[in-house]
């Protein structure tokens, strides 16, 4: 079958696999600890170890775009910035 | 879902006597429109043009005459037919055992896997038209029934699962327990006891599947060329055209509705709580 | 409902899984591809980095889209929602004329969206159709092909023919939902007609207008084929949605990065308020605990 029509890239592969891993690494947490750790924290609901990952990743797309948007196209101190963030949701969301 | 009467405990002394004015105005205006396509359905392109008149002055059924002996109109009609019918089968196919798993058990990334189902319902089809394109011109499908039908699924089997979790959750769960004591299998109790509970249910779902396929226009004229063509494309691809007819376009578009309006008759005892996705 | 912890019910998932994974997945992973690639065709693709991502961020012709998208949404919601209430409030909750009501008002749900954009194109003309038509002859200067103004004002129009329905419907599945002895306790305590609505029909009504905007919001935000169908956009850009924009992009023009990466960055903002939604309306599930034993 011909799949040149998806046009990979090392890049987006190397950001899907990063996605991917990171899936199974949440699955292989909650079959150990099921549960998903649910706790109340700064936006007053409760959530989960998955509810805050897709927080994290969330966020993340949207700190990347601001920082095209408004800084320049240097993206290494915007994912600095997501990862402090999602630090910050894994800790206190 | 209880049947008692509101009226009585609603009723004011004021006022009560003209309630049924606002469903009324509201009804009129829903149908002042379909009715001009109508009344345009029966008159001759001469005469929508020349005189403006809100009855036919000769009424004809020549345009619908024309779209049932033009094989590139009625085709059409069978096109969108067989996918959405195509689309119905394989979505509740696939939507029945996954809600009955929503409804009662929990399980590794339930939660998420709901929501991310949700996500492909909210997801706007503009996105998706172009691959959609790609992935099945790779797979030999383009102008062909079975593609626009697996395209309509992205929306449809989310929405599905989601409607018949909501019955599904309705039917206590001593049923299922006292089955499986009674020795059923578990296809056999799913087929013989749990489908018939959830009749309503599955009913109303099937309704939406037709209703959201039947109105798709993006991804099924992405994904057709001729051989599959549905109605709806064949319409906008007149509209475009130098020298329209409109007489002929009216009828096409009253026989559009007749398929839903038919639908929505058998279902119409469900069809609020359908709307409510069986959450009421 | 108590569910019990089973993973096999990953089983019965499984299909739903694959079908939708198909159907979505491949998909976004190449529109994620081809937003940081350039093509002239033939899939033969050049590395484009972050150039597309930058360019739909700095271009006044996609906040334009979205700023329209946004109030689209906006008007709509804010006419549909209260309309909607009140009509499923005045309509008769028990006779023949329930089944009827149900039917017509069901009906422009079932249209086919680009029959609906036909029959609002052929209804707002001035030569053949009875709106424009009548009021022409009232000396009303309206035409939605060359004013922008009249465009919008028929697109609203067309829209909440189309879709108030859906809102009543499920307003009215609420309501029919309380039980009789609420209005007979309101009854005995003298409440005015109003406190009836706000402290027992709405908060009953509440989880299925959660439904109903969420819906209302998704469907205005992504919409395309209606406008598309009466005015293509126009008169000039005036009513070019995302959707549109989008199409007009990626089919029209072949432009697959910039289209890729417009088509992210509107999926992200769909994203994030379809969670916002989702997570009000879940805890909104979990705070009532009625849900599934009442009737």
């Amino acid at each position: 079958m011909d799949l040149s029509w998806m046009a990979w890239t090392v890049p987006t592969a190397l950001f899907f696999g990063t996605i991917i891993f990171l899936l199974i690494l949440m699955g292989v947490w909650e079959y150990a600890k099921p549960g998903g750790s649910p706790r109340v924290g700064i936006l007053r609901f409760e959530t989960t170890r998955g509810d805050r990952l897709f927080l994290s990743l969330l966020g993340s797309a949207f700190i990347h775009l601001a920082w095209l948007g408004l800084v320049g196209p240097d993206l290494w101190w915007a994912l600095g910035l997501s990862l402090i963030y999602a630090i910050c949701v894994f800790r206190w969301v | 879902m209880s049947t008692t009467s509101l009226t009585s405990g609603m009723r004011t002394t004021r006022g009560a006597n003209f309630k049924w004015l606002v469903p009324t105005l509201y009804i009129i205006f829903l149908l002042l429109p379909i009715y001009w396509l109508v009344n345009m359905s029966f008159k001759t392109n001469q005469e929508i043009l020349s005189t403006f008149s809100l009855f036919p002055e000769a009424p004809t059924l020549a345009n619908y005459a024309v779209i049932l002996t033009d094989p590139s109109w009625y085709n059409g009609y069978i096109n969108s037919m067989i996918y959405v019918v195509l689309n119905t089968v394989i979505t509740i196919l696939v939507a029945l055992p996954a809600a009955y798993a929503f409804s009662r058990y929990r399980f590794l990334g339930d939660k998420h896997l709901f929501f991310w189902l949700l996500t492909n319902r909210m997801a706007p089809p503009a996105v998706f038209a172009l691959p959609f394109f790609q992935l099945y011109s790779a797979f030999g499908l383009i102008d062909t029934h079975i593609a626009v039908a697996l395209a309509h699924c992205l929306f449809n089997v989310p929405l599905a699962v989601w409607i018949l979790e909501g019955f599904m959750s309705g039917v206590p769960k001593e049923i299922d327990e006292t089955a499986y004591i009674d020795g059923y299998s578990f296809p056999r109790f799913f087929v013989k006891i749990f489908m018939p509970l959830t009749a309503s249910g599955i009913g109303v779902a099937a309704f939406f599947c037709f209703m959201f396929s039947w109105v798709e226009l993006l991804l099924a004229r992405t994904l057709t060329v001729t051989d599959a063509k549905p109605i709806t494309a064949t319409m906008t691809r007149t509209v475009s055209a130098s020298g329209l007819d409109w007489g002929v376009l009216a009828a096409a578009g009253v026989l559009t509705i007749i398929p839903g309006a038919l639908v929505i008759y058998f279902v119409r005892n469900y069809i609020a709580k359908g709307f409510a996705l069986g959450r009421v | 409902m108590e569910k019990t912890f089973n993973n096999k019910a990953w089983f019965l998932v499984l299909p739903v899984f694959f079908l939708v994974a198909i159907s979505a997945i491949i998909p976004l992973m190449t529109v994620v591809n081809y937003s940081v690639q350039d093509t002239f065709g033939n899939n033969q693709f050049f590395w484009a980095g972050t150039e597309w991502f930058r360019e739909v961020l700095h271009s006044s012709r996609f906040y334009d889209a979205l700023l329209k998208n946004l109030a689209f949404s906006a008007i709509i919601l804010l006419i549909q929602i209260p309309l909607g209430i009140s009509i499923a409030l005045t309509m008769p909750k028990k006779g023949i004329w329930v089944p009827v009501c149900l039917v017509l008002m069901a009906l422009p749900l079932l249209i086919p969206w680009n029959v609906v954009g036909t029959i609002w194109q052929v209804f707002g003309r001035a030569d053949i159709g009875l709106l424009g038509y009548t009021l022409a002859n009232l000396g009303i200067d309206y035409n939605y092909a060359n004013n922008a103004v009249d465009a919008w004002i028929t697109i609203i129009v067309m829209d909440v023919w189309h879709w108030t329905s859906l809102v009543v419907l499920l307003s009215y599945a609420g309501l029919v939902s309380i039980p009789e002895a609420y209005y007979q306790a309101a009854r005995i305590d003298g409440a005015s007609r109003w406190k009836v609505f706000r402290y027992i029909q709405l908060p009953k009504m509440n989880r299925v207008l959660l439904i109903a905007v969420l819906l209302r919001f998704m469907d205005s935000f992504m919409v395309y084929t209606e406008p598309f169908v009466l005015t293509g956009g126009g008169p000039g850009n005036s009513t070019t949605f995302l959707s549109i924009d989008l199409v007009k992009m990626a089919i029209g023009q072949f432009d697959l990065g910039p289209a890729a990466a417009m088509s992210i960055i509107y999926f992200l903002i769909v994203l994030l308020v379809s969670w916002a939604f989702y997570t009000v309306m879940t805890n909104y599930d979990a705070d009532a605990p009625e849900k599934g034993v009442q009737d």
